[in-house]
């Protein structure tokens, strides 16, 4: 049972991925990559991790990928792009020894060391596996006391971000008030 | 990988899955599925009914008795009329867009438990298996809710976007817009649900309401325990999310033509409108299963004729809630005028999520406080004291905003150099 849909799940995973990949429509790659992230979750439930499953689905398909979908509707970048133009010198065989490297990173791990994809090692070690809580429970008792402090930390920068983000956003039309309303009316709708 | 996969916190499911277990579950679906149709049908028709009578007029007359077939006939001539998929349209995602908006709707109902004798636990035994009356009790509980209702954004993106035309795709990322937004407020309004259930299942909340409430006659639902904050804000939120009046902006008729679904026909047409009623009807019963006890009540009768029917008293009282939220639904709708779009953002982002926010630490400091045996008073008078003090701060730090773009955009307004303007 649990082989037969950890094959399905992988099968769409996998077809996601590639559709990603080989889809000139932008919103047909986040759509694709939708059909990715859903075939994860349905692996994670496969583990028990049913959390991690609903945030999944909630965070990456519900929030993410609509921000995406939002920006290339904005923007209008819905056709596919005109590929012979380079924008940054050198970026095309950068990224092709990048995914090479990517590539043999993970052939090493596959290769070399099962207990790493099964899991054995991880950053919690392996009593949080122990006894019969949710993982919702044990997640919530490593984050919000073991690792408390990195919490508040990332609350902290993803908060400094956003912040920046408006400041940087309204900051160049200070100079120029025409462009100031312009900006404030956009900030509005 | 482990090899067994909890499904479900349902009893039912625990053990071996033969083929009993397998035709009940099949029949749950079933039978919650054929209900949430049967019910849209009649949902149309009552809130036409209802829209008539606060209108003063009829409503629909003709067709059966009251009108009651009116949503039959509509949907059979939909089914009839042409089909077109527009010429610059993406016609494989035009295709789609319909059905991600109808099957989060039907997904998140199945959560909803429907009946039970919930003095006793809210368990039924049918041919010896105990079971839920509910289609599904996953452990991540409510959260499918809100994974769905984040799911469902999809359709109206999709749908408009897919069309190629300009009116439906900006009602779609107005749609988007506002449904991210709400969700979470949405969110937020759950979160102190599960804070005082101590658990996301929702079997388990109906439990935890069905227990002994106050001075005997005040039940424990959790639009009491968690002081009607939450329930305020979760029905605001919600009636944004399904994007229905005052709301409605994302098919402002006098601006949008339709909104995401203007080029929509014929029978993907009535599955938007399905959508959006099935929508109506899963929330109503989400607000039911989280702030009112869901199908907990009284059972009056136990047996009739030697067959226990005490079950079938969580099915009244839960239709009997379901009923009075959805009339509230239609109310609101006949009653308030449609917000503006700047005052929608607002209302989510400077209003409901704060204060949900805010209630939602209050909750959490009452709880903490119980634990540790602190003051009960105390606590509520500090965090309150506390929760006026950001609640100014707020309201200080948005007029303060609001100021200085006035003034920018005041300045803009009267141009210093004309040949500067015209460059």
């Amino acid at each position: 049972m649990a082989e037969a849909v950890f094959a399905v799940s992988a099968v769409i995973i996998l077809a996601g991925a590639i559709g990603v990949v080989a889809s000139r429509n932008p919103v047909h790659a986040a759509l694709f990559l939708v059909q990715t992230l859903v075939g994860v979750a349905v692996l994670f439930v496969l583990n028990d991790a049913h959390f991690l499953a609903a945030v999944q689905v909630v965070v990456y398909a519900g929030a993410i990928v609509i921000l995406f979908l939002f920006v290339i509707m904005l923007l209008g970048v819905d056709k596919a792009e005109e590929l012979r133009i380079e924008p940054i010198f050198g970026q095309r065989p950068l990224a092709a020894v990048v995914g090479a490297a990517l590539a043999a990173v993970l052939g090493t791990v596959v290769i070399t060391g099962a207990d790493v994809l099964t899991g054995l090692r991880r950053a919690g070690g392996d009593r949080a596996l122990d006894g019969d809580a949710t993982d919702i429970e044990r997640m919530g008792r490593v984050l919000f006391g073991e690792f408390a402090f990195a919490v508040e930390i990332t609350a902290a920068l993803l908060t400094v971000a956003v912040v920046g983000a408006v400041v940087l956003t309204r900051r160049s039309s200070r100079s120029d008030g025409s462009e100031t309303a312009g900006a404030a009316r956009a900030g509005d709708a | 990988m482990s090899g067994t996969l909890v499904l479900a916190a349902d009893p039912m499911l625990a053990g071996d899955i033969g083929l009993v277990e397998v035709v009940l579950t099949l029949a749950k679906v079933v039978v919650a599925f054929a209900f949430l149709l049967v019910a849209v049908m009649l949902m149309i028709w009552f809130e036409r009914k209802l829209l008539g009578g606060m209108h003063q007029r009829f409503g629909p007359t003709i067709a059966g008795p009251f009108g009651i077939l009116q949503t039959l006939a509509d949907g059979t001539k939909l089914f009839f009329k042409e089909d077109l998929v527009p010429d610059r349209s993406d016609r494989f995602v035009f295709k789609l867009a319909p059905y991600l908006s109808l099957i989060p709707a039907f997904l998140a109902f199945a959560i909803v438990p429907l009946g039970g004798d919930f003095n006793n636990g809210g368990q039924v035994e049918w041919w010896g298996r105990t079971t839920y009356l509910q289609v599904a009790d996953p452990p991540i509980g409510i959260l499918l809710f809100l994974a769905m209702s984040s799911v469902a954004v999809y359709g109206v993106m999709l749908a408009g976007w897919s069309s190629g035309s300009k009116y439906p795709l900006l009602g779609s990322v107005r749609a988007s817009a506002q449904m991210v937004s709400y969700e979470a407020a949405l969110g937020l309004a759950v979160a102190s649900i599960v804070l005082v259930t101590g658990g996301l299942s929702t079997h388990d909340m109906v439990v935890a309401q069905a227990a002994e409430g106050y001075f005997g006659i005040v039940p424990r639902w959790n639009v009491i325990v968690t002081g009607l904050v939450p329930f305020i804000v979760f029905m605001i939120a919600g009636t944004a999310e399904l994007n229905r009046p005052p709301f409605d902006l994302v098919e402002a008729e006098q601006e949008l033509v339709g909104g995401f679904h203007t080029e929509y026909s014929s029978i993907r047409f009535a599955l938007f409108f399905l959508a959006e009623f099935m929508n109506t009807i899963t929330m109503s019963a989400v607000i039911v299963t989280l702030f009112f006890g869901g199908p907990a009540g009284p059972v009056l009768v136990s047996e009739v004729g030697g067959v226990g029917i005490a079950w079938a008293w969580g099915v009244v009282w839960f239709f009997l809630k379901l009923f009075v939220l959805l009339f509230c639904f239609v109310w609101m709708r006949a009653t308030l005028p449609r917000f503006r779009y700047d005052q929608l953002m607002d209302l989510g982002w400077k209003a409901l999520i704060p204060v949900a926010l805010g209630w939602f630490l209050f909750l959490t400091a009452l709880e903490v406080g119980r634990e540790r045996g602190w003051n009960e008073a105390a606590v509520t008078i500090v965090s309150l004291l506390v929760f006026a003090g950001a609640a100014l701060l707020l309201v200080r730090a948005v007029r303060s905003g609001r100021r200085a773009r006035d003034r920018e955009a005041a300045r803009a307004d009267e141009p210093s150099d004309p040949v500067e303007e015209r460059a």
